[in-house]
């Protein structure tokens, strides 16, 4: 199952221009740990899928919310030269289609 | 309980708010009305240009709300990071804007306008005294760079307008000033401790940001006590829930549970959420954790150049084949040919692309890069030294690239769809931001020079 048919908002955004921030809020407990827990979803998945070094992303989860955060320092500064996303309103399409299989039910 | 009760009009000056709520907050008796008018998210270009990101009039009707109520309640009005960069241009166009509506009303009261510029002399010699510390992904900094920097504004605390308040200021216009410094500075003056103030103004200072659904731009309350805050949107078709004042706090920021203000660090790691009432939430559990030395957030530009733009698309499956190649080629030439006519070296100007329907969005982040489909849409981007530069650049760019050959067809071809007449547009001067960093300093007041007027 991917991310964006299991979450209830992917989004992503500055975290001031030199920054950029991609939050993961889930409706069901189930599908939150099911990706939190995931060996499918850590900083080696997200930056293989980005193109990005693994010490460069940051990770957090929060539980009362039901939600997963990644954050990481912009390529490219906001409205820098080359930059394609201002206010960083766009980068979080890989995350949507990330397939995160369940591993408690998997036949194998 | 001593209480505080802080009213955030609306999350950005100028972007509105219902006149019902903001009414029915005022009944409430709040302490003070802040409200931010600005931020870095639209970009480098609001404080290298000095131009605000919304309009004159769309601003004087949300300040001659707040003025009024303000006025009428006997309570302070804050609005901080004015005009957008807070840069002193932008404080003076809201000042200009404060003095109209005091003149138009008859309205008569105490402004103060803090400034937040940093000259280049001080900036030079705090540098020199090793006081400019770089933050995370933060541009090599050096004395040359420094005066590269056509603009610096630094983020001020709430100190300066506590400062204002104690000289008798109804009305507070404030250059840059971090988020919470708007909305902490009267209670802090007040007592209330540090991290329930920075917590909550964090959570205030979007407005109504923070409701379940922001149904449209609009105020938030905020009540902070001794050891808990509560946040309830005065308008009865809003709430606030436990998830959604957390969730507020992913927003925007890199970390959500260790966030850096200029005399020490908000704590939310063991922060409670939980409903109270109908519609509000209340947070315990917010700590702060003073540093010694106090520090102010830098943020600069620097002008690098003029823009000119122009779009197009292509569909023509044997370029799309070759995208790259050909645009690389296209640019070789036109290289070329600016040499010739223009007699500019290529070293002097930056010709980009970004292909929409590949990598337009993402740029080197994208995963399908490369993998495109039937048409895609290219954008090329020309800086240089001057507009006139750019725009004769521009036209030896579009029409280079229109005619360009490939091998696959012999004869005279037009390679790219101009949706457009002209097929370009001049998009001003370009600014980069050069500062991610923090400035240390003695005293929380030294940078920002403040100013006091009776209208």
């Amino acid at each position: 199952m991917q991310i964006g048919e299991m979450a209830k908002l992917i989004r992503s955004k500055n975290a001031g221009p030199f920054s950029m921030t991609i939050d993961i809020l889930f409706e069901h407990e189930s599908y939150y740990d099911r990706v939190k827990n995931s060996p499918d979803f850590n900083v080696d998945t997200i930056a293989n899928v980005y193109k990005l070094n693994s010490a460069d992303i940051d990770i957090y989860t929060c539980d009362p919310i039901l939600a997963i955060k990644i954050s990481f320092n912009r390529p490219v500064i906001s409205g820098d030269i080359g930059d394609t996303d201002v206010f960083g309103g766009q980068q979080h399409g890989p995350i949507v289609d990330m397939e995160i299989p369940d591993r408690n039910n998997a036949s194998y | 309980m001593k209480n505080i009760h802080v009213l955030a009009a609306t999350g950005m000056l100028g972007t509105g708010f219902s006149e019902a709520s903001f009414d029915r907050a005022l009944k409430n008796n709040p302490s003070v009305i802040g409200c931010d008018a600005g931020s870095t998210d639209p970009g480098p270009h609001y404080l290298g240009h000095g131009t605000p990101m919304v309009s004159r009039e769309a601003t004087k009707r949300d300040l001659t709300i707040m003025i009024k109520g303000a006025l009428k309640n006997n309570i302070p009005l804050l609005i901080g990071s004015a005009g957008t960069a807070g840069s002193n241009v932008h404080v003076d166009w809201t000042v200009d804007i404060v003095k109209e509506i005091a003149k138009e009303e008859n309205l008569s009261f105490s402004l103060a306008a803090i400034y937040s510029e940093i000259s280049q002399p001080k900036l030079i010699n705090a540098f020199r005294k090793g006081k400019i510390k770089p933050l995370n992904n933060a541009h090599d900094l050096s004395e040359e760079s420094i005066l590269h920097l056509s603009k610096v504004v630094g983020q001020m605390g709430p100190e300066p307008y506590i400062n204002a308040l104690n000289q008798g200021a109804q009305v507070v216009v404030a250059g840059r000033s971090s988020d919470t410094s708007i909305f902490a500075a009267v209670p802090i003056k007040e007592g209330i401790n540090h991290g329930i103030a920075l917590h909550a103004s964090k959570i205030l200072e979007c407005g109504a940001g923070c409701a379940e659904t922001r149904i449209h731009p609009d105020c938030m309350s905020a009540w902070m006590y001794d050891d808990h805050f509560i946040v309830e949107p005065p308008n009865p078709k809003m709430k606030c829930t436990p998830v959604s004042v957390l969730s507020h706090l992913l927003y925007e920021n890199y970390d959500p549970y260790h966030l850096y203000e200029p005399g020490g660090m908000l704590n939310t790691s063991d922060a409670h959420y939980e409903s109270f009432n109908e519609r509000g939430v209340k947070v315990t559990n917010s700590e702060f954790e003073p540093v010694s030395m106090y520090t102010v957030r830098l943020e600069g530009v620097e002008h690098i150049g003029y823009r000119r733009i122009a779009i197009a698309g292509i569909r023509d499956p044997f370029i799309l084949r070759q995208l790259p190649n050909f645009l690389e080629e296209c640019k070789n030439v036109i290289s070329k040919k600016v040499k010739e006519s223009l007699n500019i070296e290529k070293e002097n100007f930056k010709i980009l692309f970004r292909i929409y329907g590949d990598s337009g969005v993402m740029g080197e982040l994208e995963p399908f890069q490369g993998k495109m489909n039937h048409e895609v849409g290219l954008l090329t981007e020309v800086i240089a030294d001057s507009a006139v530069n750019s725009q004769s650049i521009m036209s030896i760019a579009w029409h280079t690239m229109l005619h360009h050959p490939i091998k696959e067809w012999s004869g005279l071809v037009s390679q790219l769809a101009f949706p457009f007449s002209p097929p370009d547009s001049d998009m001003g001067p370009v600014y980069r931001f050069g500062l991610n960093h923090i400035m240390e300093v003695e005293d929380p007041l030294e940078l920002f020079e403040m100013n006091i007027s009776r209208l």
